[in-house]
């Protein structure tokens, strides 16, 4: 399986200019089920982190029988070391209109929202006048689609998509149960098909280069290139689109200091991979999956301060909402500073990674559920670090 | 600074009278007056038909819809990890020298207050501040002085 090495790809950010129309046209002028098919062959699977596969939602989406439906953009783009989807919105943005467009046709949505984050309000200015441009064009192609942008305020949950939804219902940015599924009752209660950006510039390119060459690139699992975010102890911050399927080891030797000891990847939701692990974990759904983020520790860092720092980040953004979540984050991160200062015994840390678990378990949402995971590889593979 | 009837006005002719059109009221009221009062909070409950008590707490939910006094430049500096690596404490601590104030504070001339914020989406050129919408990335010490000095200026 160790086949694949880290490679450069370009398809994210290629800018041919002729790439909207080409795509529009093409994909007018087919069904709607082959669109969703072409999709669902090419094997991609959602970029926001939760990795489903995108052609899955859309046929869910248009199986429902519902007069309106809803296209939703995620740009809310939260998690910690992860700013692919500003670059891109700020380079490419036709191209996420593009794949909005793409997905509204082939399920039968009429109406689009790009949710983008507070912190981005700098970009609106510009967005709003391609994509008045953009309206009229897809309007004159024969699209009965119509996209419109709303603004987060400040709340890395409304990055949740059923968060999303009730913020853009002018509501509290607090996830809701699931089931049911956005594919059934989203954004005000009807069938909703929500996908990140850089899934729809990819639906963009699949859709330019068909299904198979999009195939040809990354492993069973993990089809496909990805945007990587990278930052922390590197010569080389910035964002890199590469194939999937290479290790840790392989994007380290390119990316690292020369003294890395540690890489998170999945930002502050995800798993730490120690210096030890590297060679064998493969960056991907068959060994660790990531929404792009990944932040190299070099043996400077202590592994204490930047669990202390995911963990004050989860109690900070927590919803509130459910008990496990809003107790847990705080007993976590109060725990661990306990153990720091001598007040608590070292196998204090093993009740905590139960506490962790149980999160997992009953939390809520994805926030509460995840912070096992930091928690956890952190722990486990630093533990001195944490206790001394 | 606007009127807030026709800030308010203004959403519900693009966003209707409904419930979405909350955001959007409280996004233009902080845009135009940096925090929402607790008279405006009033206002826009009446006029979507909404309690008080429900505008107030999806305001309070969201960081950026600033229910307390807030100057007329809000600085944000990112405190996540790569910000926290890259050494946002001295930002931090320069902007807090520079304009004589706490975390949390506001100038007395109304002109500034700082803040620190989670992640905005510039790791890999941090430290990094926001003043209202406006980005700051890469910040020295010095640029930070010199950035301040710029709206002080203003
Ligand atoms: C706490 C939390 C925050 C999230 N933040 C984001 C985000 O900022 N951007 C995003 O695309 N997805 C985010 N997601 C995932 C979304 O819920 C959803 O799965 C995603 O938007 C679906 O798009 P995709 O299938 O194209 O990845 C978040 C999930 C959770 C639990
Ligand atoms: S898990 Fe946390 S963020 Fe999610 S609903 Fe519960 S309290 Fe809110
Ligand atoms: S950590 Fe500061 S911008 Fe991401």
């Amino acid at each position: 399986m160790k086949d694949k090495k880290l490679t450069k790809v370009d398809l994210i950010f290629e800018n041919d200019g002729t790439c909207a129309t080409t795509v529009l046209d093409k994909v007018r002028a087919m069904a709607q089920d082959d669109v969703i098919m072409e999709m669902i062959d090419s094997g991609l699977k959602g970029r926001g982190g939760a990795g489903f596969p995108t052609g899955l939602k859309w046929k869910f989406t248009k199986a429902e029988n519902s007069f309106d439906k809803y296209i939703v953009c995620n740009a809310d783009e939260g998690e910690p070391g992860t700013f692919k989807d500003r670059e891109i919105l700020d380079t490419v943005p036709e191209k996420v209109f593009v794949g909005m467009t793409i997905a509204g046709y082939s399920v039968g949505a009429k109406i689009g929202y790009l949710y983008i984050r507070a912190e981005y309000n700098f970009l609106l200015k510009k967005l709003n006048q391609k994509l008045d441009a953009f309206n009229v064009k897809i309007k004159d192609k024969g699209f009965d689609f119509t996209i419109e942008i709303r603004s987060g305020a400040g709340a890395y949950i409304c990055g949740e998509e059923s968060a999303l939804f009730e913020s853009i219902e002018g509501k509290r940015g607090e996830p809701r149960n699931k089931p049911p599924y956005p594919t059934v009752a989203g954004l005000f209660g009807k069938p909703t098909a929500i996908n990140n950006v850089e899934t729809l510039v990819y639906a963009t390119m699949i859709m330019k280069y068909g299904a198979a060459s999009f195939k040809l690139m990354g492993t069973q699992d993990s089809r496909g290139s990805k945007v990587f975010s990278v930052s922390g102890d590197t010569p080389n911050a910035g964002i890199y689109e590469l194939e999937l399927g290479m290790t840790v080891e392989d994007f380290v030797n390119d990316f690292g200091d020369g003294d890395t000891k540690a890489v998170q990847v999945g930002g502050a939701s995800g798993i730490c991979v120690p210096r030890k692990k590297f060679a064998d974990m493969i960056i991907g759904y068959e060994g660790v999956p990531t929404g792009g983020s990944m932040m190299l520790f070099n043996s400077t860092r202590s592994m204490y301060n930047v669990l202390k720092d995911y963990l004050e980040f989860f109690a900070e953004e927590s919803c509130g909402q459910c008990t496990p979540c809003r107790i847990g984050c705080q007993q976590l991160l109060q725990g661990i500073e306990a153990v720091k200062r001598g007040e608590k015994h070292p196998s204090y840390l093993d009740s905590l990674k139960k506490l962790a678990e149980t999160m997992k378990l009953s939390a809520k949402c994805g926030l509460g559920q995840s912070v096992a995971n930091p928690f956890s590889s952190i722990v486990d593979n630093f533990r001195e670090e944490i206790i001394y | 600074m606007t009127d807030v009837n026709v800030i308010i006005n203004e959403k519900i002719e693009k966003f209707g009278k409904e419930r979405q059109a909350l955001m959007p009221i409280l996004q233009g009221i902080v845009a135009d007056k940096n925090y929402i009062t607790e008279d405006e909070l009033l206002l826009v409950a009446e006029t979507l038909d909404l309690s008080a008590a429900d505008v107030y707490g999806t305001a309070t939910f969201y960081t950026f819809l600033d229910v307390v006094p807030r100057g007329k430049y809000v600085i944000r500096v990112c405190k996540t990890i790569s910000c926290h690596m890259a050494g946002k404490d001295q930002i931090i601590d320069t902007l807090e020298k520079t304009l004589s104030i706490k975390l949390g504070e506001t100038t007395t001339d109304k002109k500034f207050t700082l803040l620190q914020a989670n992640c905005m989406g510039w790791c890999h050129k941090g430290p990094v501040m926001l003043i209202n919408d406006e980005v700051y990335p890469e910040l020295t010490p010095e640029k930070a002085i010199a950035i301040i000095a710029e709206y002080i200026a203003k």
